[in-house]
């Protein structure tokens, strides 16, 4: 069928093109809207209808609400309409730089780890700590292990998109297995709220790396299965081929990041070319498309499970024991186990919970590489116990910017493939 | 089915219709997926093989005139309000509304943000509430058995009600009727 859909969008093409009297550059997906050249010398007049996709829509992940423009079955014009989450997470974080912490959990909220780490090092940067290394290296831990659950969700509802209703409850499987191991550090399932500034709430409990060991030695081969389910499935490959290409220029032009960006062939990956949290001393590649359609991104997600598995299993390697959060009475409340012993501790940690900590007067800017793309926040203080500014940049809105411009002549089905494909979410968009 | 053990295959029941249809309402109840935020994704590991939702009989519909209840999983905006609202009137009778997660139920962690609708039952009858942020896959299927539950305990009231409707119903075609004679009585004597 999508073989056919898109002759038929070609065919659909053509008799736009004798329609028009507007000049065809020869990029069949920037067609001009219809309405237009109706007026011209057809004797056939047509007409665009409206057709708001969303916000209630099981295929747009969300509440994401896209206005179509539609020539019969083709996408004349589509404009992304956000706002349905707005919860204002930027204005909600000035209550106190420890308090942004639980919200950064539910900004993209299926990569809860990820963006506590992308805010927590930035305050850290404003308050100019140390961070001992094995918290760092649990981090990274951490982030990864998030990337790979981040990208079963999306794996997992791309194939229902494409019409596979098998992926998921195989996509579920080892994200369950991972929940629990998240579960069993930190208490919940998803919200985490485990990262402190200049370390780690806790140790890891007993038995845990093992586990986590035992899980990631089984994982390259449920990739495998997860690769048997769709890279050669014949109505997968038809939908997801040649749908939304993007060259490299144009997705630097967008400010497209992540493996969106990537799938156009340009490696550039935070954890590579900006490393933080001591990323550069870790080995592993980063996966790379050629045309940047629908189909080479989904390619670079799943080698991207396969690198986050790797780094993994590095960092099991690395763990040391060792202080998971900085000794500076300024940042970290001292260790329950003090409290107890001396009132200056019990005087420190009352400080702690009731003003909270106080950050230098200035600005800074983090960004770190979410399994969106570029993921960063701003954080600005006036020397207050109160953050004076905090802004995310969000990959999902700016990958979501290209959307009008990328389906104009596609089909109503390759919009779809097309809002799978960018992996959006819609809390990490309206903030 | 297995019934027959109880009763013997050839044996005769009576119930009230609404009896029977209730039993088979609460044992199958699809559900509208409107998640908007975090607790959808809590929702779908509800539906997916390890939790295995599907056991209680349910089945997600992306379409309100399908369902019978709308869990209303995450946060909703002034935004989403009239969606919301637009949906719960598109879902036929009797229908019921679960409200998951702190959002739904009073705003949650946004409470205080002047966008978020301080919980969804400010806009739509709520019959369950299951709190959590998100609850876990367990909190959904306990709020549940609740939801079944409720649909068990409310039968003799219902019954009353339908009762009273058909009462109602007969008592205002008397009412008509009645109204209908005067008014022929009064042409007739004033024809006289
Ligand atoms: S209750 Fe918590 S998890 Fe659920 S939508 Fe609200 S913030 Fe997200």
């Amino acid at each position: 069928m999508p073989t056919e859909s898109k002759t038929a969008a070609e065919q659909a093409g053509e008799t736009q093109k004798k329609r028009t009297a507007v000049p065809d550059d020869g990029d069949t997906r920037r067609r001009k809207p219809p309405t237009t050249a109706a007026t011209s010398e057809s004797s056939m007049r047509t007409e665009t209808i409206t057709l708001n996709l969303g916000p209630q829509h099981p295929s747009t992940h969300g509440v994401l609400h896209v206005r179509l423009e539609l020539d019969g079955e083709v996408i004349a014009d589509a404009f992304p309409v956000i706002g349905y989450l707005h919860r204002g997470f930027e204005k909600l974080s000035e209550r106190g730089w420890k308090k942004a912490i639980p919200l950064t959990d539910r900004l993209d909220y299926v990569n809860g780890w990820g963006n506590e780490l992308g805010y927590v090092l930035a305050v850290e940067k404003l308050l100019g700590v140390e961070v001992p290394e094995r918290a760092q290296v649990i981090r990274v831990m951490l982030a990864e292990l998030n990337r790979i659950t981040s990208h079963h969700i999306w794996y997992g509802t791309y194939g229902l998109d494409m019409g596979a209703l098998t992926p998921i409850l195989y996509a579920f499987r080892e994200r369950e297995e991972i929940f629990d191991l998240f579960e069993e550090l930190s208490g919940a399932r998803m919200m985490y709220n485990f990262l402190r500034f200049g370390g780690l709430h806790k140790d890891l409990p007993s038995g845990w790396e093992e586990k986590v060991g035992d899980l990631i030695e089984r994982f390259p081969a449920a990739v495998d299965e997860y690769e048997a389910m769709l890279t050669n499935n014949e109505v997968f490959r038809r939908r997801t081929i040649g749908i939304s290409p993007l060259t490299r220029e144009e997705a630097i032009k967008y400010g497209v990041t992540g493996p969106a960006l990537r799938a156009t062939g340009f490696d550039w990956d935070l954890r590579k070319k900006i490393p933080y949290s001591g990323y550069e001393t870790y080995d592993f590649e980063v996966p790379v498309g050629s045309n940047g359609d629908c189909y080479d991104r989904y390619k670079v997600r799943i080698a991207e499970m396969r690198q986050s598995a790797k780094i993994v299993a590095q960092c099991l390697e690395r763990l040391e024991p060792g202080p998971v959060i900085t000794d500076d009475p300024r940042i970290a409340p001292p260790a329950r186990e003090r409290a107890a012993d001396s009132i200056e501790s019990l005087v420190q940690h009352f400080k702690h919970v009731t003003q909270g900590i106080e950050a230098p007067a200035g600005e800074a800017y983090q960004r770190v590489e979410s399994p969106r793309g570029e993921l960063a926040f701003y954080v600005a203080s006036d020397g207050s116990a109160l953050p004076l500014r905090v802004k995310c940049r969000a990959p999902s809105f700016c990958n979501l910017q290209f959307l009008g411009d990328i389906s104009r002549g596609c089909l109503i089905a390759d919009m779809i493939a097309i809002i799978g494909s960018l992996d959006t979410v819609l809390g990490e968009i309206d903030r | 089915m297995g019934i027959e053990r109880f009763f013997g295959e050839t044996s005769i029941i009576t119930l009230r219709a609404e009896q029977l249809f209730d039993w088979a309402r609460r044992n199958s109840l699809w559900y509208l997926t409107y998640g908007t935020a975090c607790c959808a994704i809590e929702m779908m590991s509800a539906g997916m093989a390890s939790y295995d939702m599907d056991r209680f009989g349910t089945f997600h519909r992306g379409t309100p005139r399908q369902s019978d209840v709308m869990i209303v999983s995450g946060t909703v905006t002034y935004k989403m309000a009239p969606v919301l609202e637009r949906l719960y009137s598109q879902m036929p009778e009797p229908k019921f509304v679960v409200a998951m997660g702190a959002c739904s139920i009073s705003g949650g962690p946004y409470f205080e943000y002047p966008h978020v609708v301080p919980g969804v039952d400010t806009l739509v009858p709520v019959d369950i509430y299951i709190p959590g942020c998100p609850p876990r896959p367990e909190a959904l299927f306990y709020g549940w058995m609740q939801l079944q539950e409720k649909i068990k305990a409310r039968q003799p009231e219902r019954i009353a009600e339908l009762k009273r409707l058909r009462m109602d119903e007969k008592a205002g075609k008397a009412a008509a009727a009645q109204a209908v004679e005067s008014e022929v009585a009064s042409l007739v004597s004033d024809s006289e």
